[in-house]
């Protein structure tokens, strides 16, 4: 079976984000004065083969914590976990 | 028999060739090192070079601690090798868990680059072997993402360790924000192993030691690794 799973990264909670810090002094330019609390994050989507939703999943999650992520000062989750179609097979 | 040095070149590696050239300034032999050679070539002692290695994709040095020649050097670490990591080189030493912590964005959002003083914090590690604490060195800063970070109880167990190699620190070695050129904790601008053997550093000493273009602060370093290596060689 093939998967399709989506990834969240975001700074740990606590941690300083500079980039959220930027976005937020950019917005009020834009008009919108009422926002705060920005933290940027990354979305990472990929495919892989699986023998079901669960090992997908594991997979995921070791992939996450080893490369997609440092753990040392970032989150990770799986927002979405979508069978799709084979590779290579043509449906009609 | 001069000391001799490997130098990794990974994708993106800028300060490869400025290693090399310390280390031949100051009497040590540099041997050049691939990312995708699995082979140490029987060096003494390796650095870890500043840069953007495979473009800072991810986070920097994320992709480069996957490299075949860091299963080496991992194993050479292991064996109490000298292993030194400038910047981009901290940063892959970060990512490869040899050292604790993490580098992130600067907190002023804005690459530095200038010249910064540095208190030495302990004799304990092979570039600072022969550099009295409390010393202060001028050495340059170039980066974007050199603000360390760990949680507090790693911070604690550095402190507690000794594992605090280098501070960012005023002309007079105080160290407070005003001197902090990064946002980094604790004023923190390098950092050792438990054993001693594994230094990682955000300045750049390879770019301080020719009195021809700059301060001279990384010669003491660049002696104290040759003749360490020298010392613990045979």
């Amino acid at each position: 079976m093939r998967f399709a799973v989506e990834v969240l990264v975001t700074l740990k909670p606590g941690l300083a984000d500079p980039q959220g810090k930027a976005v937020e002094g950019a917005l009020p330019a834009l008009g919108w004065t009422n926002v705060s609390g920005v933290r940027v994050g990354k979305h990472v989507r990929l495919e892989l083969e699986a023998d079901g939703e669960a090992a997908a999943r594991t997979q995921v999650e070791e992939m996450s914590s080893r490369l997609l992520s440092n753990p040392v000062i970032e989150d990770s989750r799986i927002l979405e976990v979508q069978e799709v179609p084979q590779e290579g097979v043509q449906h009609t | 028999m001069s000391a001799r040095i490997g130098v990794v070149t990974f994708p993106g590696s800028l300060d490869d060739r400025d290693a090399i050239r310390a280390v031949e300034l100051m009497g040590g032999q540099g041997v050049p090192l691939w990312h995708a050679d699995p082979e140490l070539h029987g060096v003494d002692g390796v650095i870890l070079p500043g840069g953007f290695s495979y473009g800072d994709y991810l986070r920097c040095g994320a992709i480069a601690r996957f490299a075949p020649v860091m299963e080496e050097i991992r194993g050479f670490a292991a064996r109490g090798g000298p292993v030194l990591g400038i910047c981009n080189g901290f940063q892959i030493l970060c990512e490869s868990g040899l050292l604790p912590g993490a580098l992130i964005r600067n907190r002023s959002l804005r690459f530095v680059c200038r010249i910064v003083s540095l208190r030495v914090e302990t004799t304990q590690t092979p570039i600072t072997a022969d550099v009295p604490p409390g010393e202060i060195l001028e050495i340059p800063i170039k980066h974007g993402e050199g603000q360390f970070v760990a949680g507090e109880a790693d911070l604690d167990r550095l402190e507690d360790e000794g594992m605090v190699v280098f501070r960012y620190c005023g002309p007079d070695g105080e160290v407070s924000e005003d001197h902090n050129p990064n946002g980094a904790l604790r004023g923190i601008a390098g950092i050792r192993n438990e054993a001693g053997n594994v230094v990682g550093l955000m300045p750049h000493p390879e770019h301080a030691v020719d009195p021809d273009v700059g301060p001279t602060g990384g010669q003491a370093l660049f002696a104290s690794l040759l003749s360490h290596v020298m010392a613990t060689a045979r």
